[in-house]
Order: C-alpha cells, then sequence, then structure tokens
C-alpha cells in the first residue's frame, strides 16, 4: 500500500467512509449485578478493610443524602445535590488512589470525599454555611472543598475543573510528585468546549491524569442517548484525543476501583492521561430543584434499581463472609445516628462573621473593599433588624 | 542599563522571572521555540527548556484552564492569549475561575501565581479583530488584578512584579508599542509597585489620565496645550484594578480639571468608572465636567481607523474645551 509521507498515512484509492458507530466500546463489569462475579472475571486484590471502609462510605453517603434532601424540604438548608446510585462510581474510584492525589470534583463526588476523611461535621459545616465552613459560608451547599484532603473546592460552573486537573497534572509531573490528579464531570459537562480542550492538551503534554466520566443517563432533565450525544457516548472521544480509554460499570464497585487502579498506573508510571466512562444511573433528581417525574418514567427508575451498586456490593460482602445483614444495618444505625447529630449541631452556629465578606478576593484587602465594608457595617448598625444574623456580633470581633 | 523596546523588556522580564524560580512556565499559542508572532518568548525555549517555555493547542479557554490548574497546584503560570481580541474563549476561566478561586474555596486554594498577558490596541491597521482595548470587561470583576504598562522601563518592573504578585494578574500589553517605543532599561531585576499610579508630568491647570499606549497621547496633546499656556499634569493609572484613586483625587483636587482617555469605546469604558469615582471625591473642587475622550461606540474600523483612533488631538480639544468650560 502506498504511504503519504507528510501525514504518515496509507493511501487507498476508493471512497472509505468510516461508520460513526465503527468503534463500539465494550463496558468492564467484574461484580454482576445479582451480587455474583461474572464468569472470567478476577475480584481486585482488596483486604476485607478496604472492602469495608468502601461499603461503610456508602451507606453513610446515602444516608446523608436522604437526611440533607428532607432538610432541604423542611427549609433548613437552601439546596442539595444527591448521588444516590453513583456510590460506587465515586467510592470505588477514589478508594483506588494514593490520599495525595488531587481530586478535581464536578458536584457529586461526595462519596470520594467521604473517603478521603471529610468528616460529617465538616460536611454539615459547609451545608449550613456556617462560620466553620472551610469555604466561609461563600457558596451554595455541596461547593465542598479542603486542601488538607487535597479535594479541590467545587465550583458551579461545568467542565471548567477539565482542563485545570491538566494544568494541576502537568506541575505534579514537573515537580516529579509521583502523584496524579483525578477528574470526574457528567457525560452533559463532556459536550462543553472545556472538556475538549482539557482532553486535548492532556494528550498533547502527556500528563498524569484521570478524567473519570459519570456517565448517569441525564443533565438535569435531558437524556444522554440522542440529546446530549448522538454517537457512542463519551469513551470513544478519549480514543479520538489519542489516549488510553476504558468504559466500565459504574455500578460496579469492583470494576470502578480496577480500571481506576490500574489507570493511575499508567498515570503515575508512565505520564499517561486516561479516560474511564463509568456507566451508571443518577438515581436522584438532578438536584433539590427538579422533579424526575417530568422527564421520566416510573419504569425506567425501576429498571435501574435492579441494578444499585449498594445492594449488589452488600450482597457479594455478605456471600464472602465480611459482613451480616445485621452488622450492615447495625453500621447504618450508628453512621444515621452521626448525622442527625451533626445537622443538629451545624444548624446551631453562626454564620461568619461580616468582616469575612471582604477576605480572600485578594490575598489582603485592597482599601477600596475596606471602606466598602465600613459603609456596610455602618448601614448594618443603623438597620440590625434587617441583618439579624450578623448584626449582633458585628462589633464583637470574629 | 540597555536600551529595549517594550518587547524586549517583556522578554527580558519573563527571563529573569524564569531563571529566578524554576517554577515559572511561560506558555500560549507559538510561544514556545519560534517565541511567539509578536517574539515575547524568543530565547526561553532555547535557554529553560521546552517543558519551562512551550506551544499550546489553539484553544484560549483551554490555555487559561490549564493555567488556572497549574497556578493552583503551586507554580507560576505565565499564560500568552496571542490578541487582547481572542480572549473571550477565556472569559469563564478568567471571570469565574481565577477571580473567584481564592474567595470561592476560603482561601483553602488560589491562583495567585497566573499572569494572563496579552497584546491590545489599536492603531496597527488590525481591523475589528486586531485592535481592540477589552480592558472593561475584567475590571468589573473582583478578584482580577488589570495591569497596562506605557513604555519597555514600565512593561519589566511590571511584569516581575505581576508574575511574583500573590494574586492573578492579567497583564495587557499596548503592541502599538512593541517596537515602537525603545527606552532605558535595567538589565537586571527590578520590581514597580502595582496599584500606584505615576505622576508622568507635573502641572497645575488640568489633569489628564490615562493608561498603556493612550499615555503617549495625553503626553503630545499636554505639549499642544503647553504653546496655549496650559500647564497639563499627565497621570499613568498603570493598574486599573485595584486603581489608585488617591493619586488621581489629590491631582484633581489641585487641578480642579480631569480629562481621561482610553482607546476602548465610550459606553461603559474604564473612563466612566473613573469619572464617577472623582466626582464623588473632589465634587466641591471641580471647575468643570471631567471629560471623556475616547473610541465610538463602533467595532473598531479598519479604513476609518485614523478616524476613529484617539489621538493628541482629540485630547488635545477635550482639554481645551475643559479649560474654557
Amino acid at each position: 500500500m502506498a504511504k503519504d509521507k507528510q501525514h504518515q498515512l496509507d493511501i487507498v484509492t476508493k471512497p472509505e467512509f468510516i461508520d460513526g458507530s465503527a468503534l463500539s466500546i465494550p463496558m468492564f463489569q467484574i461484580l454482576a449485578e445479582d451480587g455474583t462475579i461474572r464468569k472470567g472475571a478476577t475480584v481486585p486484590e482488596m483486604d476485607k478493610e478496604l472492602a469495608l471502609k468502601i461499603f461503610s462510605t456508602m451507606q453513610f453517603i446515602r444516608i446523608l443524602d436522604e437526611r440533607m434532601i428532607a432538610a432541604q424540604r423542611q427549609g433548613r438548608i437552601s439546596f442539595y445535590l444527591s448521588s444516590l446510585g453513583e456510590e460506587a462510581a465515586s467510592i470505588g474510584s477514589a478508594a483506588a488512589l494514593s490520599p495525595a492525589d488531587m481530586i478535581m470534583g464536578q458536584y457529586r463526588e461526595q462519596g470520594a470525599l467521604a473517603f478521603r476523611g471529610f468528616t460529617v461535621e465538616q460536611f454539615m459545616n459547609q451545608l449550613f454555611s456556617n462560620e466553620r465552613d472551610f469555604g466561609k459560608g461563600r457558596q451554595m451547599p455541596v461547593h465542598y472543598g479542603c486542601a488538607a484532603l487535597n479535594f479541590m473546592t467545587i465550583a458551579s460552573p461545568l467542565a471548567t475543573q477539565i482542563p485545570q486537573a491538566t494544568g494541576y497534572a502537568y506541575g505534579q509531573k514537573m515537580d516529579e510528585t509521583g502523584t496524579c490528579t483525578i477528574c470526574y464531570f457528567g457525560e452533559g459537562a463532556a459536550s462543553e468546549g472545556d472538556f475538549h480542550a482539557g482532553l486535548n492538551m492532556a494528550s498533547v503534554y502527556k500528563v498524569p491524569v484521570i478524567f473519570f466520566c459519570r456517565n448517569n443517563g441525564y443533565a438535569i432533565s435531558t437524556p444522554s442517548q440522542g440529546e446530549q450525544y448522538g454517537g457512542d457516548g463519551i469513551a470513544p472521544r478519549g480514543v479520538a484525543y489519542g489516549m488510553k480509554t476504558i468504559r466500565v460499570d459504574g455500578n460496579d464497585v469492583f470494576a470502578v476501583y480496577e480500571a481506576t487502579r490500574l489507570a493511575r498506573q499508567l498515570a503515575v508510571e508512565q505520564n499517561e492521561p486516561v479516560l474511564i466512562e463509568g456507566m451508571s444511573y443518577r438515581m436522584a433528581g438532578h438536584s433539590t430543584s427538579d422533579d424526575p417525574t417530568g422527564y421520566r418514567t416510573r419504569e425506567e427508575e425501576n429498571a435501574w434499581k435492579v441494578k444499585d451498586p449498594v445492594v449488589r456490593f452488600q450482597k457479594w460482602l455478605q456471600n464472602q463472609g465480611w459482613i451480616t445483614e445485621a452488622e450492615a444495618q447495625q453500621n447504618y444505625d450508628v453512621e444515621k445516628a452521626k448525622v442527625l447529630a451533626a445537622l443538629k449541631e451545624a444548624e446551631t452556629i453562626p454564620v461568619p462573621h461580616i468582616d469575612e465578606i471582604i477576605e480572600d478576593v485578594y490575598d489582603t484587602p485592597p482599601k477600596h473593599l475596606q471602606q466598602q465594608l465600613a459603609e456596610l457595617k455602618a448601614h448594618i448598625r443603623k438597620y440590625p433588624e434587617a441583618y439579624p444574623k450578623t448584626a449582633s456580633r458585628i462589633d464583637g470581633g470574629k | 542599563m540597555a536600551k529595549m523596546n517594550l518587547l524586549q523588556a517583556v522578554n527580558s522580564a519573563l527571563d529573569i522571572a524564569m531563571a529566578k524560580s524554576d517554577k515559572v512556565y511561560s506558555f500560549g499559542e507559538d510561544t514556545g521555540a519560534f517565541g511567539g508572532v509578536f517574539r515575547a518568548t524568543s530565547g526561553l525555549t532555547e535557554k529553560y527548556g521546552r517543558h519551562r517555555n512551550f506551544n499550546t493547542p489553539l484553544v484560549e479557554q483551554g490555555i487559561i484552564g490549564f493555567a488556572n490548574g497549574l497556578a493552583s497546584q503551586g507554580s507560576y503560570a505565565v499564560a500568552e492569549i496571542q490578541f487582547g481580541d481572542y480572549i473571550f474563549p477565556a472569559f469563564d476561566q478568567i471571570v469565574n475561575e481565577a477571580a473567584k478561586f481564592r474567595y470561592r474555596s476560603g482561601n483553602e486554594f488560589n491562583v495567585g501565581g497566573l499572569t494572563i498577558r496579552t497584546p491590545y490596541g489599536g492603531g496597527i491597521s488590525g481591523g475589528h479583530y486586531h485592535s481592540q482595548s477589552p480592558e472593561a470587561y475584567f475590571a468589573h470583576t473582583p478578584g482580577l488584578k488589570i495591569v497596562i504598562p506605557r513604555n519597555p522601563y514600565m512593561a519589566k518592573g511590571l511584569l516581575l512584579s505581576s508574575i511574583f504578585d500573590p494574586n492573578p494578574v492579567l497583564f495587557m500589553e499596548p503592541k502599538r508599542l512593541y517596537r515602537a517605543a525603545v527606552g532605558e532599561v535595567p538589565e537586571g531585576e527590578y520590581m514597580l509597585e502595582l496599584s500606584k499610579a505615576d505622576i508622568v508630568k507635573e502641572g497645575k491647570d488640568i489633569t489628564v489620565l490615562a493608561w498603556g499606549a493612550q499615555v503617549e497621547m495625553a503626553e503630545k496633546a499636554a505639549e499642544l496645550a503647553a504653546q496655549d499656556g496650559i500647564d497639563c499634569e499627565v497621570i499613568d493609572l498603570v493598574t486599573l484594578l485595584p486603581w489608585d484613586v488617591d493619586t488621581v483625587a489629590e491631582s484633581v483636587r489641585k487641578t480642579g480639571r480631569l480629562v481621561v482617555t482610553q482607546e476602548a469605546p465610550l459606553t461603559s469604558g474604564f473612563a466612566s468608572e473613573v469619572a464617577a469615582t472623582i466626582q464623588q471625591e473632589c465634587f466641591l473642587y471641580l471647575e468643570s465636567p471631567i471629560g471623556r475622550v475616547c473610541g465610538l461606540d463602533t467595532p473598531y474600523p479598519l479604513s476609518h481607523e485614523k478616524e476613529y483612533f484617539v489621538d493628541h488631538l482629540k485630547v488635545y480639544e477635550a482639554i481645551k474645551a475643559s479649560m474654557t468650560y
């Protein structure tokens, strides 16, 4: 066959269009829906302690999500985003990383943060925007961040974290830290320009980054298939950008864990960026601001309930003899009591002092911000009833 | 001291910054071994390697997204956007990300190491898309600093300050002056204070305020006015965010008159912000309305560039109008 020398291409003499579905990417699965190991699959090396930590984190997140949706309905917090149904994707992947690896999430990765060790009190302080929130009460609920746990603060704009992850990983590579960055996003965010920018640049620079797409079927109300994309999901795009790519069952914690473990090896040892597409289903609404009954059927939801990642993993743990149903229930009750206690406590903690409003815009507040704060405080002192959250201790210091 | 044009001064600042810290990275479209379309980064790849000074794919939102990530990791990311006119695909990464990174995280994370360099401004037959002065879009964004030098000496000292300033800085380079402005510049390291206006020429009758390439027009207008016996005080604002209100207000309290001139269109330009603040600060000292001499509220034209351009004659007329109000 002849060669085009400039582009190193084979030359053909008949017009051949490649079909858009030519690259049909299969899904890696270890744990079947009934909690048994699929024939031919190998259980990843995971000791009992780690397996139970993953399971316990799943239970905790499920309780947290359920309680906080209820709290939002009661008017105690303004907003919440549940990760119901996607626990295996975030927790299973976080479990395969080093604590020194950076996590850049979208906003539905509370499982990864909990696995890292974010305490229930820390979750609550953020959710209630109180003065103990690391984010100083400045962002909506679920916008967590923690430098000590290498969990980058969440931002609402979609996909902005994707090219940032490439840049962060570039720094890790240059500093020879032996660490990587994992970047989570949904299949909807993968339509944003930043997705393409970030993946292309990672491929060009060969940086230690794992792009983890949680394909959960919906971007708010827009279904993925046919309305978010016309092709075979997100995974083929990784191949198009020249990077190692795998599609996994996002509800199978073993497949997620094993794919991420191997991706981390590629990233850290060979500076290979990797794309993982985890196929899952957002069993909750997008947020507390939408009602899924308006855009999908009960039958569809039921079809996914049998694939529940937590139930599936619990079955395997019980079959393995690592936990009994009674022990699982007992753990659930203990975690639930902790969540309820922390919720009550966080509610009573005041909002940050008004002086915080001008901090962190710059490294130190410039003169014009100090002037604006002084004017604001004078105004609050004049009308304290209108600003009850801050007026009572406006002159009491931080 | 050495004679340098503005490009050489920028190049010298980058060279010194990269020698000073191996955490300084320089990148953008064509900025690698080729040295950038204006040659601002020439020689840096040879000196510091292709991992420190490099090309990016052609994607402005990616360049700044990447830069934000790199800066959040603790590096100094110096990103070039080839023309200010092409910065808008990166608007989200600048306005929603870089500017709010520290605030939204409660100082858990920051991108203080970020500096965005971009050539701006007209007078080079660049038409709509190689002539714009987009500073006002960014001046509306808390968390950013905006710095614009007027000559090679200022460019080098301010760029070094911007790179090592612990806040994200938009550093806008007047491309009309890249080769046209030549001056004595120290060869070694020096830094100039940000948010500090510079009194270019003292005077007692009227204050003329400008920034970047427009300072030259203010100076030329002041020379014409001097022939009429008008003694202008010319001030270079240098930093637009946060800006030095005190220096400008003090000058206006002395002269009683202010003309602000900018290349960008009149409506909602930064001159309007200056006018609003100075009338607040100096209301009882003003002898005439604050004048704004700006580009027309049209896209930047090509064949009518000379007419559109805010030249020294337009500034001179505004000075006279203020004096005879």
